[in-house]
């Protein structure tokens, strides 16, 4: 097989599409947002939450069903987001949407992006951005939904809501 | 005009010796597609270090290099407005134009002015579903009250159908208080022309389908349909885009009453479609489009429209596309439409066999030794369809992945894509067998057969 398609199919890829992490429902998730590709029919829901007292996201899970690179990038996504607050989530979404737009260029920070970087060979298969940003877009929905409801204080648009309500 | 190398209005047609004759019923030589392919500067490039083979042409046909150049040699000569103007080539233009409709007219056994130009065929379904809606809103006068739909007439279409051909429907039933009634589909996305008939009624007014389909290759029964859409006094709508290119299209002795086809589909450019319908039908329908090219009088309160074809072509029409598909029909023509159509079934037979023995794939549509046209789509256990497409491309191999443009089928299936492979005159067995030969080792490849990679 090619190099040129090894370099789209890391195996890191291949790995996390068979053996998803983050796959599943998340009671007591304070954010949900769902994407999807129609040109693919791709499509996916991103939940979390995050802790009170540290304001670190302390849950993360994705359902969905696609491509492996749109698999793969949520099943990494679902390990380096957890820790996080949610402006270091924005900050790694950025990075990773860079190295996504760079057409195979430069060399993305590893420190930063960890497992993701395993995507930049994606970044040369235009047609494939999209799927790879997919459930990093929708993560970033969420972050966005939760900032703005600590903006308005709104005490209740950060509690629980129903893991089922949002299509899949 | 005679110092220019190539008369647009007589472009060069296929060579006669490349073929066994349009009257021929021989399958296509292994030597005639040699030939053929020739003309198709496209198919003799590598693309990711392998020999291109192009399975995509129900998406978009490629063009041969005589549809090129007749497009080149009407700009480069006698380009210009149509239907006004009284310069000399103005009125080439407009010949060449009205040329390119009779020609396509012929190809599908209709009048010249049952042939009506629009965008693509997406443009010329909608142009029938909004004239539906038009004269339901009272416009068109008397003659358009047979389009008029009141609250609770049906409108019949497949499960099986392709957006452009339901979405329209969607909207014309929103406007009226139609009601939209379905053919089921079979787990195989095949739908059962008995089910058809009885799903046409006393209420059902308008019955639209396609030829043939384009995610299942199903060659529809239309005469039967015909026969029982008219018994109700319904009027019949088909999507012509998967057979006009493919196979003879005889619309007069199908007797439909409306057909849309695209030109890009078949060796044609992009940007040009056609809408063929009955004389009486087109000249009582109200126009969907207004504005400049389309009337006889206008004053500032109102204005009176031409007969059919030109009421229904508003504003600046595609004419270099029409002169360069009017010389894709006479390729076609050169070929033999019924030679095209025997070539492919014999490649769908070997497809559809050939993916049928491949563990963990399963083709949508009739199985194997039941005819389809050209093409199929399948699913490849545990690996998505974008992986798949993407894994051929690597090899050379163009497919189309998705939904094809018809997302309730694919819900009915059960999947939200699948991988499609389509033929055409210039396709080899040897580019199925690549292509089957592919598709056997991509489960191998995801991990998706147990083993890794």
């Amino acid at each position: 097989m090619s190099a040129s398609l090894d370099s789209l199919y890391q195996q890191v890829i291949l790995d996390h599409a068979k053996r998803r992490h983050g796959d599943g429902e998340l009671p007591g998730a304070q954010a949900e947002h769902f994407e999807r590709n129609p040109t693919c029919g791709d499509e996916i829901t991103v939940r979390l939450s995050v802790d009170e007292a540290s304001g670190r996201i302390d849950g993360f899970a994705w359902q969905g069903a696609g491509c492996s690179i749109s698999m793969a990038s949520a099943s990494v996504l679902s390990e380096l987001a957890p820790g996080r607050t949610l402006p270091e989530l924005r900050l790694l979404v950025d990075e990773y949407r860079s190295m996504m737009r760079s057409r195979g260029a430069g060399e993305p920070d590893d420190e930063v992006l960890g497992d993701a970087v395993a995507f930049h060979g994606v970044s040369k298969f235009v047609m494939r951005v999209k799927c790879g940003m997919l459930a990093w877009v929708a993560a970033e929905a969420c972050a966005a939904e939760l900032a703005v409801a600590d903006d308005g204080g709104a005490e209740e648009a950060r509690g629980p809501i129903d893991p089922g309500s949002a299509p899949v | 005009m005679t110092q220019t190398p190539t008369d647009p209005r007589r472009p060069s047609s296929v060579d006669p010796s490349h073929t066994g004759g349009p009257e021929s019923r021989e399958p296509l030589s292994a030597d005639e597609i040699d030939r053929i392919r020739g003309d198709f500067a496209i198919l003799g490039q590598a693309v990711n270090d392998a020999p291109l083979a192009y399975l995509d042409s129900g998406a978009t046909a490629q063009r041969p290099a005589s549809v090129l150049d007749a497009e080149r040699a009407y700009l480069e000569t006698i380009n210009s407005a149509v239907h006004r103007g009284a310069h000399t080539l103005a009125g080439l233009a407009t010949e060449a134009f009205e040329d390119a409709r009779a020609t396509v007219a012929d190809f599908v056994g209709a009048d010249v002015d049952e042939i009506v130009w629009t965008a693509n065929a997406t443009d010329a379904l909608n142009l029938v579903a909004y004239g539906f809606a038009n004269a339901t809103r009272g416009r068109g006068g008397a003659p358009a009250r047979r389009f008029a739909l009141r609250p609770g007439d049906e409108i019949v279409l497949t499960e099986a159908e392709h957006h452009a051909n339901l979405v329209p429907w969607q909207e014309l039933a929103a406007t009226t208080g139609a009601v939209l009634r379905f053919v089921p589909v079979d787990d195989d996305g095949v739908w059962a022309t008995d089910d058809a008939l009885a799903v046409i009624g006393e209420r059902t007014r308008i019955v639209a389908f396609a030829h043939v389909s384009n995610v299942t290759g199903q060659i529809a029964e239309v005469g039967r349909l015909v026969g029982a859409a008219h018994a109700v006094g319904a009027l019949v709508v088909l999507d012509a885009c998967q057979s006009a290119p493919h196979r003879p299209l005889d619309l007069r002795g199908l007797g439909v009453d409306f057909a849309a086809f695209s030109g890009h589909k078949m060796l044609g450019p992009t940007g040009i479609g056609v809408l063929y319908g009955r004389a009486e039908l087109l000249d009582a329908l109200p126009p969907f489009k207004t504005g400049g090219s389309m009337i006889t009088t206008v004053t500032l309160e109102g204005a009176e429209y031409l007969p059919s074809p030109q009421r229904f072509e508003a504003g600046t029409q595609p004419v270099s596309q029409a002169v360069a598909l009017a010389e894709a029909v006479r390729y076609l023509e050169a070929v033999g439409l019924d030679r095209i159509r025997i070539h492919e079934e014999e490649l769908a037979e070997r497809l559809v066999a050939g993916l049928e023995g491949i563990p963990g794939v399963r083709v949508v549509g009739p199985p194997s030794g039941v005819a389809r046209s050209g093409l199929a789509s399948f699913v490849v256990d545990g690996v998505h369809a974008h992986d798949v497409g993407q894994y051929l491309d690597a090899e050379g191999i163009a497919v189309r992945v998705g939904h094809h443009c018809a997302q309730p089928l694919h819900r009915r299936l059960g999947v939200t894509a699948t991988t499609r492979a389509s033929t055409y005159l210039f396709t080899t067995d040897a580019e199925v067998d690549r292509l089957l030969d592919g598709v056997a080792r991509v489960r191998a490849y995801f991990g998706a057969d147990g083993a890794s990679r």
